[in-house]
């Protein structure tokens, strides 16, 4: 298994699932690698979710409950998308972790 | 992982066929290994000793003289094969391995060579095994493919708990510097930030500020979440996914709810911010403890005088079965109540006493079933009857719900089957063992699906909703079918 992805000539290290091993080596062309990766092209609804995380997580430590997400993005992108369905159906694997891959962000762990 | 399709399921659950015998069908199934970091944190081998051979053996030596029960199960198995088609993972994958005495003897080879006169003479004739690579290449892979739930010693004649032979196996390979990623680094977690999810007391003090705000929106009542708050009375321990999943979170709003209504002054701790106790799942009876001091120091430092459990399974086992050993004296509690209660008690007891109401009228158009949590049905009880743990889930369902369904009568109670996420296997490096592995319980809820109309199941298990939003698409149903039990009985308060 691959343990880095290369992005313009950088070597960029990645766990065994993919998740960056350093979040402060991410950068937009990463992201584009990591989605390409998971078969999500990055588009500009994908690119709010995972911007939102990344405020969410320089703020917290943390990326945001799927609830605090939901709602983010009702508010940025209207209230017919602010459900739980809208983000599976823009990551399919599920909003916290897929998202949090693509954001750079390390996977939220526990019973979630 | 290589591609694979879910067991087919059958139109009821009499007319499913028994597994076809697949040798190694799971033997690429392993869990990802535990950095040096995260064993570290834990007290354990970074990586694997050098002499870790003679190691095992002297820990497995080490786990006999603490425990008599452990040398029994392994003494006293006849192979009378009653166990052998009893657990989910044999029934969901064929692996002759995942029989529950295939999985036993796997330690007990190891066990028979060195503790016992005929292993130590007679070798391989009598099923001893030194221990080398490949045995411990095969428990690394098989005791990873154990939910501990238990089910299979319902069924042993000698009654052979094979998950404490499991958590004796896991202990040892940490004991050797193999840990398990997935609950080793969350166990790091708790000792670090105080729950699983690693979430930092700024972040859920805003996660229950967006709580409060979104109940007021659809309730117009201020239910208050609050956290911190010295001398309240109850002290609310739930698992960290109550903060973060769906549909834990709807579950987490049901009890603010419970507490609202009937006036109980209660709080969250930033300190024991997590039910869970993974500790169980490694067999470390170290990390168990160091785990459950954070809820004494969290109640003793807030004055409370309750504890209530949220609804997560082996954290109610940890609780129900060994909170008084690993954490008490509890004698600072109001001794009226016990020490310490489950929130499906706290919300029976106020329906039996009209300390809340409920409509059923809210939940209009569900028709209910009940997945008991292995840790909750096999080792704990509820309320102060036998069978109790059975019962008071039921009946405060049948008081939220206009309908309610039980599934079939060997997947239910303590007969119920693992959703197959629990032990510490709820990782998405293992999603085709949990996908297989739910096989059974899919089974008995298509059948009530189809022939008596069931919408929604509900878990008191964080690791079960978790599984089970997962699993569900799977096998083609909705991942939104699984809910809490307190989501029920909080849309059945009806508040403002």
């Amino acid at each position: 298994m691959d343990a880095a992805y290369q992005v313009d000539g950088k070597t960029i290290a990645h766990d065994e699932e993919g998740y960056l091993t350093d979040i402060g080596q991410w950068n937009e062309a990463v992201a584009g690698i990591i989605a390409e990766a998971e078969g999500l092209p990055m588009t500009a609804e994908r690119w709010e979710v995972v911007n939102f995380l990344r405020e969410y997580y320089q703020e917290y430590q943390i990326a945001p409950a799927v609830r605090v997400l939901t709602k983010a993005i009702g508010k940025k992108l209207g209230p017919e998308k602010a459900s739980n369905k809208y983000l599976y159906e823009l990551f399919p694997y599920g909003p916290a972790k897929q998202a949090c891959k693509i954001a750079g962000l390390p996977k939220p762990t526990g019973c979630v | 992982m290589s591609a694979f399709e879910p067991p087919p399921l059958a139109d009821e659950v009499e007319l499913a066929a028994p597994p076809a015998l697949v040798p190694g069908a799971m033997a690429h199934s392993r869990p990802y290994v535990a950095a040096p970091a995260h064993n570290q944190a834990l007290g354990f081998p970074a990586e694997r000793v050098p002499d870790w051979e003679r190691r095992a053996v002297e820990k497995l030596g080490e786990l006999l003289e603490r425990s008599r029960a452990l040398r029994v199960f392994l003494d006293s198995c006849v192979k009378c094969g009653a166990c052998a088609d009893k657990c989910h993972f044999f029934i969901g994958t064929g692996d002759p391995n995942n029989m529950p005495v295939a999985r036993q003897d796997l330690l007990r080879s190891l066990y028979r060579r060195h503790f016992t006169v005929a292993g130590r003479l007679l070798g391989r004739h009598v099923g001893a095994r030194d221990m080398d690579e490949a045995l411990l290449q095969e428990w690394y892979t098989y005791f990873h493919q154990c939910t501990q739930c238990r089910r299979c010693s319902v069924f042993c004649p000698f009654g052979i708990d094979t998950a404490e032979i499991s958590m004796a196996a896991r202990e040892i390979m940490d004991a050797i510097g193999l840990g398990q990623k997935y609950s080793n680094e969350i166990i790091g977690k708790v000792h670090k930030i105080g729950n699983n999810l690693g979430l930092p007391e700024p972040a859920l003090a805003n996660t229950l500020e967006g709580l409060e705000e979104d109940v007021l929106e659809q309730s117009g009542a201020a239910v208050k979440f609050p956290l911190d708050v010295h001398g309240a009375d109850v002290l609310l321990v739930t698992p960290s996914a109550d903060f973060f999943a769906e549909p834990h979170v709807d579950g987490l709003i049901g009890y603010a709810k419970v507490f609202h209504q009937a006036g109980i002054s209660w709080t969250l701790s930033s300190h024991a911010s997590e039910a869970a106790n993974f500790a169980l799942f490694i067999g470390s009876y170290e990390q168990m403890h160091k785990i459950a001091q954070r809820i004494r120091q969290a109640a003793v430092e807030l004055g409370v005088k309750r504890i209530v459990f949220g609804e997560c399974g082996h954290a109610w086992r940890v609780a129900y079965a060994f909170l008084n050993t690993l954490a008490g004296p509890w004698d600072f509690l109001d001794p009226a109540y016990p020490v310490p209660q489950h929130i499906v008690e706290v919300t029976h007891e106020l329906i039996r006493r009209r300390g809340i109401v409920l409509d059923r009228d809210a939940n209009a158009g569900k028709t209910v079933t009940f997945h008991d949590s292995c840790n909750v049905a096999r080792a704990s009880r509820m309320g102060d009857a036998p069978g109790g743990q059975f019962v008071l889930p039921r009946e405060v369902i049948k008081a939220a719900v206009p309908s309610f369904v039980d599934m079939h009568r060997d997947t239910t109670h303590d007969r119920t089957f693992c959703c197959g996420g629990g032990g510490g296997l709820l990782t998405d490096d293992l999603l085709e063992l949990r996908i297989k592995g739910a096989r059974p319980r899919m089974q008995a809820l298509k059948e009530v699906v189809e022939q008596q109309g069931v919408t929604h199941m509900a878990a008191i298990c964080a690791i079960c909703k978790t599984q089970f939003a997962k699993v569900l698409p799977a096998y083609g149903f909705p991942m939104e079918m699984v809910v809490s039990l307190h989501q029920l009985v909080g849309q059945a308060i009806r508040l403002g």
